[in-house]
C-alpha cells in the first residue's frame, strides 16, 4: 500500500530509517503499521511523558530512554471540525469530520468514521472513540481514523 | 545599545498581480521604502527577506540575493522562512543586527506570490506549515486546523460564529480607505454568517484571501538618523519571539497560543511596557478566531475575552485599542511571506499620521505587531514607540 501523501512525497521513504541502523527508533510507518494491526503504541519517557515516533529525544524532558507503551484502547474527542474544502489529496473525502482525540499521554489527529458529516448536530467533544487505520476515498493512502464507542 | 528607527516603508497593493514575477513585486516595495527613507541605496548593509512558498509558486529558491539584485541593493541578503511569520522573523533579525552594531541600515520585509497557483495547490502549499506526518496525512488543512482551534476555544471560553463575524465585519470596514487592501469593501454580520462553510465553524468570511504582494521597511540606527537628518519618528523598541510544538495535538492546550504569549512577554520586557500601554495593534488574523487568540496572548484582553472584543467595541476604530486598522490579513490580504513586514509598514504609517486611518490613533504613542507562523508554532511580536527613546 502506498502512503504517498498526495503531493509527490513518498511517505515510506520520508521517514522509514529502520533499515539504516539497528538503534533507530520506530519510524512513522512502523507506528502506523502497528496501529493498523490493533497494536497501537506511544513512546514514554522515564517520568511518564508521552510522544510519537519518529522520536529520539523526549521533547519535554530531553530523556533518550524511551519505551514503547500500548496506546489506550479508547480516547476522548477534544475538538473537531467538518471539513468542506480539502486539499487535493482528500478532495473526494469531503465532507469529513476531522478531530483531535486525547489518548492520555498523547493525542492523535484523525478522521471520524461512523458519523454523518452532514448532520453532526450533537457536540462530539467528550465522546469516546477508538483509533485505527483506513483508506482515503480520494487515494489509496492510509489515514488515521476514529470510530465512536457505543455507550 | 542604539535605538532602531523605521526610516521608510513600502508596500505593493495586495491582491492578484497576475503574471508579475515575485522579484518585480519586491523591487516595487523596496524602492518605495528606500525613497520614503531618504537613504542612499549604497548605504544599505544587508537585506533580511521573508518568503514561504516561493519554491513551489515560482520554483525559485535562493531568493535572498535575487531580491537584493531586483531592489538594486549591493549587500548580503538572506531569505527567512517561518511560515506566515517569515517576514516577522526577518525584521527581528534586522533589528538585532542593528542593535549588535553589525549593521546601521537594513532593508527588511518579504514577498509572496500565491494567485499563480490554483486553490488546491495553495491549500497544499499552506498545509506544509503543519506537521506532515501527523496532521497533513490525517486530512488537516490550514483552515481546518484553525477550525479545530476555534471549536476548542468555544468549548473552553464560550463565544460563537456571530462573535467571529463581528471581527470580519470590523476588519473589512477598516480596509475600505486603505489603498493597499485587497478587499476595500464592507460586509455585514449576516454576510459572514450566510457564507459557505470551509471547515465548520469557519466559513468563507472567517478566512483571509489568497494574495500576492510585497512589503519592505528601512531600519536605521539612531546615529544614522542624526547624521543624515532623516525624519524617522517611529522606533522599534521591543522584539520578542516564541515557539511551540508544531502539531496541535502535541501542545499543552489547543485554545491558547503560548508561542505568542512568550513573544509578547519578551517584547514588552524589551521595550519596558505592559499590555495596558498599547494604543493600537496589528495582529495576525489569518482567520477570525486567530484575532481573538492573538488579543488574549498579547494581554489586550483577558484569556477567553478576545472573541468578544470586536462585538464589545474594544478593538473597533473608536474603541480603546483599535486592532487591524489596516484591514488585517482578513481584508487587506495575506501574502504569507510579506505579512510581517506589511504589519510593520502599516503601524508605522498609522503612528506617523500618513495612514487613512491615522485619525483613530491620534493620541497613541505605542503600537504592537503580532505575526504568527502556521497554527502559532512560531510567533514574533514587535513594539513601536512614537518619538520615545528606548
Amino acid at each position: 500500500m502506498s502512503d504517498d501523501a498526495g503531493d509527490g512525497v513518498d511517505a515510506d521513504a520520508a521517514d522509514d530509517a529502520d533499515s539504516i541502523t539497528d538503534d533507530q527508533p520506530a519510524s512513522y510507518t512502523a507506528w502506523l503499521d502497528a496501529l493498523e494491526a490493533g497494536e497501537g503504541f506511544f513512546l514514554e519517557s522515564p517520568t511518564g511523558e508521552g510522544s510519537l515516533p519518529p522520536r529520539r529525544v523526549d521533547p519535554t524532558t530531553g530523556a533518550t530512554d524511551l519505551r514503547r507503551r500500548p496506546l489506550p484502547e479508547t480516547g476522548t474527542i477534544e475538538t473537531y471540525t467538518v471539513v468542506h474544502v480539502a486539499a487535493p489529496g482528500f478532495a473526494d473525502d469531503t465532507p469529513y469530520v476531522s478531530a483531535i482525540a486525547d489518548f492520555g499521554s498523547v493525542r492523535l489527529t484523525g478522521i471520524v468514521r461512523g458519523v454523518d458529516p452532514d448532520s453532526v448536530d450533537d457536540d462530539l467533544i467528550g465522546n469516546s472513540v477508538t483509533a485505527g487505520v483506513d483508506t482515503r476515498a480520494t487515494t489509496d493512502d492510509r489515514v488515521i481514523v476514529f470510530s465512536p464507542v457505543e455507550s | 545599545m542604539t535605538t532602531v528607527r523605521v526610516a521608510g516603508v513600502g508596500l505593493t497593493p495586495f491582491g492578484d498581480h497576475g503574471d508579475r514575477a515575485g522579484r518585480d513585486l519586491f523591487a516595487e516595495a523596496a524602492a518605495a521604502a528606500v525613497d520614503d527613507a531618504g537613504v542612499d541605496r549604497g548605504a544599505v548593509d544587508r537585506l533580511d527577506y521573508g518568503n514561504f512558498m516561493g519554491s513551489r509558486a515560482e520554483t525559485q529558491g535562493h531568493q535572498g540575493p535575487l531580491m537584493a539584485e531586483a531592489a538594486g541593493l549591493d549587500c548580503p541578503a538572506t531569505r527567512y522562512e517561518s511560515a506566515c511569520a517569515s517576514a516577522g522573523v526577518a525584521v527581528k533579525a534586522a533589528v538585532e543586527a542593528i542593535r549588535a552594531g553589525t549593521a546601521e541600515v537594513v532593508v527588511a520585509g518579504g514577498m509572496e506570490r500565491m494567485t499563480c497557483l490554483d486553490t488546491g495547490a495553495v491549500t497544499d502549499a499552506l498545509a506544509i506549515a503543519a506537521d506532515e506526518l501527523y496532521e497533513v496525512r490525517a486530512g488537516m488543512t490550514f483552515p481546518s486546523a484553525y477550525a479545530l482551534m476555534a471549536r476548542a476555544y468555544f468549548d473552553r471560553f464560550g463565544g460563537d460564529r456571530r462573535d467571529l463575524a463581528h471581527i470580519a465585519v470590523k476588519n473589512h470596514a477598516n480596509a475600505v480607505p486603505n489603498e493597499y487592501a485587497q478587499y476595500q469593501r464592507e460586509i455585514t454580520v449576516d454576510d459572514a454568517l450566510d457564507a459557505p462553510p470551509v471547515a465548520d465553524p469557519l466559513h468563507l468570511y472567517d478566512a483571509c484571501p489568497i494574495t500576492d504582494g510585497a512589503s519592505a521597511i528601512v531600519l536605521v540606527a539612531d546615529d544614522v538618523v542624526a547624521a543624515n537628518d532623516l525624519d524617522a519618528p517611529v522606533a522599534i523598541t521591543g522584539v520578542g519571539q516564541g515557539g511551540d510544538r508544531l502539531a496541535l495535538q502535541d501542545r499543552d492546550g489547543i485554545a491558547e497560543t503560548p508561542a505568542a504569549i512568550g513573544a509578547a512577554e519578551a517584547a514588552y520586557a524589551d521595550s519596558g511596557i505592559t499590555a495596558a500601554d498599547i494604543d493600537v495593534a496589528e495582529v495576525h488574523d489569518c482567520f477570525t478566531i486567530a484575532e481573538a487568540m492573538a488579543l488574549d496572548s498579547l494581554g489586550i484582553t483577558d484569556p477567553g475575552e478576545g472573541i468578544f472584543a470586536a462585538s464589545d467595541g474594544l478593538t473597533t476604530p473608536d474603541g480603546d485599542c483599535p486592532v487591524n486598522l489596516s484591514g488585517g490579513l482578513k481584508a487587506k490580504g495575506h501574502p504569507v511571506g510579506a505579512t510581517g513586514g506589511s504589519q510593520i509598514a502599516e503601524l508605522t504609517r498609522l503612528l506617523r499620521g500618513d495612514h487613512p486611518n491615522s485619525e483613530h490613533v491620534d493620541d497613541g504613542t505605542t503600537g504592537v505587531a503580532h505575526n504568527a507562523g502556521g497554527t502559532v508554532a512560531s510567533a514574533v511580536v514587535h513594539v513601536w514607540r512614537w518619538r520615545n527613546e528606548r
